[in-house]
């Protein structure tokens, strides 16, 4: 199969955004990814969007003027955009398209429209057998996975405390980030319980953002005006939609996505340089770690807590400042893409890893439903 | 069907017997899986020869969380949401009421809620002596 690659990268405008819509800021991060990959609009032959409405694809297309020959309007949450890339590699590597534009924006900040319980239509089974018990959505399946895993593992408050302020800590170095100040993990643990045992500090940020991504062949790759980056492996996978579904709270479907993602790059967790795994709660990369074999199941708490995700640390994660401190506009696989492109670019700044050669990001979507994995290589 | 169903084709029945405050799942004759929700099938033999069986009611505390922020209309916080594991092996979603911990035994009891089904929801097992 051809080598695929990541040839443009771009943040739609973050944190609170008032001079746009969503389809604008689209717009202006697909021209600024496509500049970086040396394009036009009118290269792109391929859309993936999530979540942009009704048929979004199609409202992307015309927003954008583009008529592509292949189309991808899939819903798998915020795990999406790893899927996307998987889905890409395949339309490209295939011939099906030759440039896939891959873009997600979402104004939930300024548009308030995030709600604690979830909208159920009648007669759904979650309205008939779990809305009636008043479990906060998402945060209450979240609860439920940390409290297991404490149960079970005998991981710590402090544990999971210490994977946001190892969050805030990278989002110092970050200037676009939305929360820079110092965070300690005695402050994560007093502030509000909100669903026990996550506290409100435990929880990602609700902002306005997004981005775009441009998947391309060796060939148009080259044309790139910054240095395109290799994808080498993909995967993804989904299990539940209930949480009474998910068989093992402790286990989610990255375990099966990094495997697969794994081993087509031909890679085992040493050799990863940096990793951006998806932070919607403080346990999410916790399972991140152990599902992807980066540590034993049970030991991600510990590994946090250990410093090892640290700007100095073994392994550096979460380098944007993740959901937790960076951005979260509802869905951030994207972003977690844009980072690791710009890490391997050696573009990031005061938060550049030194030397990263391979970069996983990791996306979760739904209650830890649906899991995507992209492993990416400089040249 | 008639307009007085509660829920739907498929959990009409479970509900019907939670009128009667009786706890069913969905039992498998030729395997002997229970599932829950209900399928038109067995998911671990795909045997069709699937029927209502009346569960124990008892069950262990998978995981449970205490929700401390309101979420709307009829939740008053803080209270308890917990998974609960049947003795005949699905788990639930439910509402824990007394004091429990993760891994305790715990039976089912009924919310009223007319004119809707009662509501099945968990209470702890009084240890013996």
């Amino acid at each position: 199969m051809d080598d695929v690659f990541v040839a443009g990268v771009a943040e739609t405008p973050l944190g609170e955004v008032r001079d746009h819509t969503e389809l604008s800021m689209i717009a202006v991060a697909a021209k600024e990814a496509l500049a970086e990959a040396g394009m036009s609009l009118r290269d792109v032959d391929g859309i993936f969007v999530h979540r942009m409405g009704e048929e979004g694809s199609v409202q992307v297309g015309e927003y954008l003027g583009l008529q592509p020959r292949y189309a991808d309007s899939s819903d798998l949450g915020g795990a999406s955009f790893e899927a996307f890339v998987h889905h890409a590699l395949v339309a490209v590597a295939t011939g099906r398209c030759e440039v896939a534009l891959i873009a997600y924006a979402s104004r939930q900040r300024s548009k308030r429209s995030r709600t604690r319980a979830r909208q159920e239509a009648e007669d759904t089974i979650r309205s008939q057998f779990e809305s009636p018990y008043g479990l906060p959505f998402p945060i209450g399946s979240y609860a439920l996975v940390a409290a297991r895993h404490m149960h079970q593992f005998g991981t710590t408050a402090e544990q999971l405390a210490a994977v946001a302020v190892t969050a805030r800590e990278w989002a110092a170095r970050n200037p676009k980030a939305w929360r820079r100040d110092p965070l300690s993990v005695d402050d994560v643990l007093a502030s509000d319980m909100v669903s026990d045992p996550l506290h409100r500090l435990d929880c990602c940020l609700v902002t306005d953002g997004g981005g775009a991504l441009v998947v391309t062949n060796g060939a148009r790759a080259r044309d790139a005006a910054k240095p395109a980056v290799r994808v080498i492996g993909v995967g993804e996978s989904h299990m539940h939609w209930h949480i009474s579904q998910m068989s093992d709270l402790t286990e989610t479907p990255g375990r099966a996505s990094g495997a697969a993602a794994f081993s087509m790059a031909g890679i085992v967790p040493g050799d990863v340089d940096v990793l951006e795994p998806y932070d919607a709660f403080t346990i999410t990369p916790i399972l991140a770690l152990e599902d992807l074999g980066f540590c034993e199941k049970g030991e991600g708490g510990a590994f946090v807590e250990e410093g090892r995700l640290r700007p100095d640390g073994s392994l550096p994660a979460l380098t944007s400042g993740g959901g937790l401190s960076y951005n979260h506009p509802g869905a951030f696989g994207l972003l977690l893409l844009v980072e690791a492109v710009r890490q391997l670019r050696g573009e990031a700044g005061d938060r550049q890893v030194p030397g990263a050669r391979i970069a996983v990001a990791h996306g979760f979507g739904g209650l830890l439903s649906v899991a995507s994995t992209v492993v990416l290589a400089s040249e | 069907m008639s307009d007085d169903r509660f829920g739907d084709a498929l959990t009409a029945p479970f509900w019907e017997a939670a009128r009667e405050r009786r706890l069913v799942v969905q039992a498998c004759t030729a395997c002997g899986a229970a599932q829950f929700y209900p399928r038109p099938f067995c998911l671990a033999c795909e045997s069709d020869a699937v029927e209502w069986s009346e569960a124990s009611g008892l069950a262990q505390v998978y995981s449970m969380t205490t929700v401390r922020i309101p979420i709307g209309a009829g939740f008053e916080p803080p209270y308890v949401v917990a998974l609960v594991e049947l003795d005949e092996g699905p788990r639930l979603v439910t509402n824990l009421v007394g004091d429990c911990s993760i891994g305790d035994r715990v039976r089912v009891a009924w919310r009223d809620r007319d004119p809707d089904p009662p509501l099945p929801v968990f209470e702890p097992i009084p240890k013996e002596g």
